[in-house]
């Protein structure tokens, strides 16, 4: 049980998806501009990401290795992944169309993301087991969640300043990344 | 002929898929750590692209519509695979020092971009010319990023000392913040320069929308790089 919480901890803050290991930058430039509809992306992703941890975890586990098809890693969870989103996505708009509505266009969007892919063959590369597996899909959104919570609470502020007209835009969101970088840096030392 | 090298110069200059499109962003960031990172990640993309771009164009019309975005996934998925193991065999410290970020080829928006903008509606030939300038392209950026992260943050270019020994090396450079530094700093001078990219309306609110890989309709179900 402590070894799952270290996990997820460790998804969550020290190794963050977003600000060290570069993966789903576009959403996180791209949808961090208000906090409510980040927080939306946030839930979609937690979601999907620790279906799809689990799901690749079980198809490795008793399909792919027993096969010796482990090469086929990459097609085979895509094409899951796909898929996944494709039923989350059916099931929501049936059971509740509340949150459906909620999650919007984001939902698909998590398709391609690449944090969902990355964190599913790094599990597989990791040696993680099922449940470890789950911690550290489910760790991992959680840490995406609240970088691109805490970039779009940044930028609401950003926006109501003056900024120098050259730095509008892409440059001053790219500094606050730099600058939020370094401090989950810090949660480094911690591990 | 003129056609072919209109396209190279569109990949490499006029839509530079970095600089210009803003597109494929994560491994932009994560790879650059040094120049022979760079130029590995760019031309293991630029291989994937001109071949999947080749094997599209020859099939778009056979590929129904319905179902041409998981086809084109299909496609990419198999020769980045292939691309995967081949480096495995052959390149086995690039393959260990780049990653997960080769698998992760699958899902660069540039690849299905040009799968979806170029190589659906051209001939096969202009649509391998058009890969390999997107790429060409790719190479180049990601070369020239990496080239400053690996000067200034380690003292090194390809692993050998150019820096004066007296030189303090900015360690931060080449760790994950310094990325986010050295690409602001390059938008900032595009910003000055009054040059108007895609990369405003990206950050404006357009999302992976207005990167150009969702197709023109806009459709936003196949990128999220």
């Amino acid at each position: 049980m402590l070894n799952l919480i270290i996990i997820i901890m460790t998804a969550a803050f020290v190794n963050n998806v977003v600000l060290s290991q570069f993966l789903g930058i576009c959403s996180f430039l791209g949808v961090s501009n208000k906090i409510k509809t980040s927080l939306s992306l946030g839930g979609a992703v937690i979601f999907v990401m620790t279906i799809a941890s689990a799901v690749a975890s079980l198809l490795y586990d008793f399909v792919l290795d027993p096969l010796g098809l482990g090469y086929l890693q990459t097609i085979v969870f895509i094409l899951v992944i796909a898929a996944l989103v494709q039923v989350v996505e059916m099931f929501l708009k049936k059971t509740s169309p509340g949150l459906y509505t909620a999650l919007g266009i984001y939902l698909p969007l998590i398709t391609t993301n690449c944090a969902v892919l990355g964190v599913a063959l790094n599990n597989v590369t990791d040696g993680f087991n099922f449940f470890q597996s789950v911690a550290s899909g489910f760790g991992t959104a959680l840490g995406y969640t609240i970088a691109i919570t805490l970039l779009a609470s940044i930028r609401e502020h950003i926006s109501e300043n003056d900024i120098p007209e050259p730095l509008r835009g892409a440059p001053i969101v790219l500094f606050c990344a730099c600058l939020m970088g370094m401090a989950f840096f810090g949660f480094g030392s911690i591990g | 002929m003129s056609q072919s090298m209109e396209r190279i110069y569109n990949g490499i200059i006029k839509e530079n898929p970095t600089f210009v499109m803003m597109l494929g962003m994560c491994p932009t960031l994560a790879v650059t750590t040094s120049v022979i990172n760079g130029i590995g990640m760019g031309l293991s993309t630029t291989a994937v692209l001109i071949v999947s771009n080749l094997v599209i164009s020859l099939l778009r019309k056979v590929i129904p519509d319905e179902v041409r975005l998981p086809s084109y996934i299909v496609i990419v998925a198999s020769f980045v695979t292939v691309t995967e193991l081949l480096m495995k065999a052959y390149l086995l410290s690039l393959y260990n020092s780049l990653g997960v970020f080769i698998p992760l080829i699958v899902v660069n928006c540039i690849i299905l971009g040009r799968a979806e903008a170029y190589a659906s509606k051209n001939p096969p030939v202009p649509s391998l010319f058009d890969g390999l300038g997107m790429g060409l392209g790719f190479t180049i950026s990601l070369t020239a990023i990496s080239f400053f992260r690996e000067l200034l943050g380690a003292g090194t270019v390809c692993g050998v000392q150019v820096m004066p020994s007296f030189y303090k090396p900015i360690d931060m450079l080449v760790r994950a913040p310094g990325a986010f530094l050295i690409l602001g700093l390059i938008a900032l001078a595009m910003n000055a320069l009054s040059i108007r990219t895609k990369a405003n309306d990206m950050v404006e609110g357009g999302g992976c929308a207005a990167c150009g890989a969702c197709g023109e309709d806009g459709k936003e179900d196949e990128t999220a790089c």
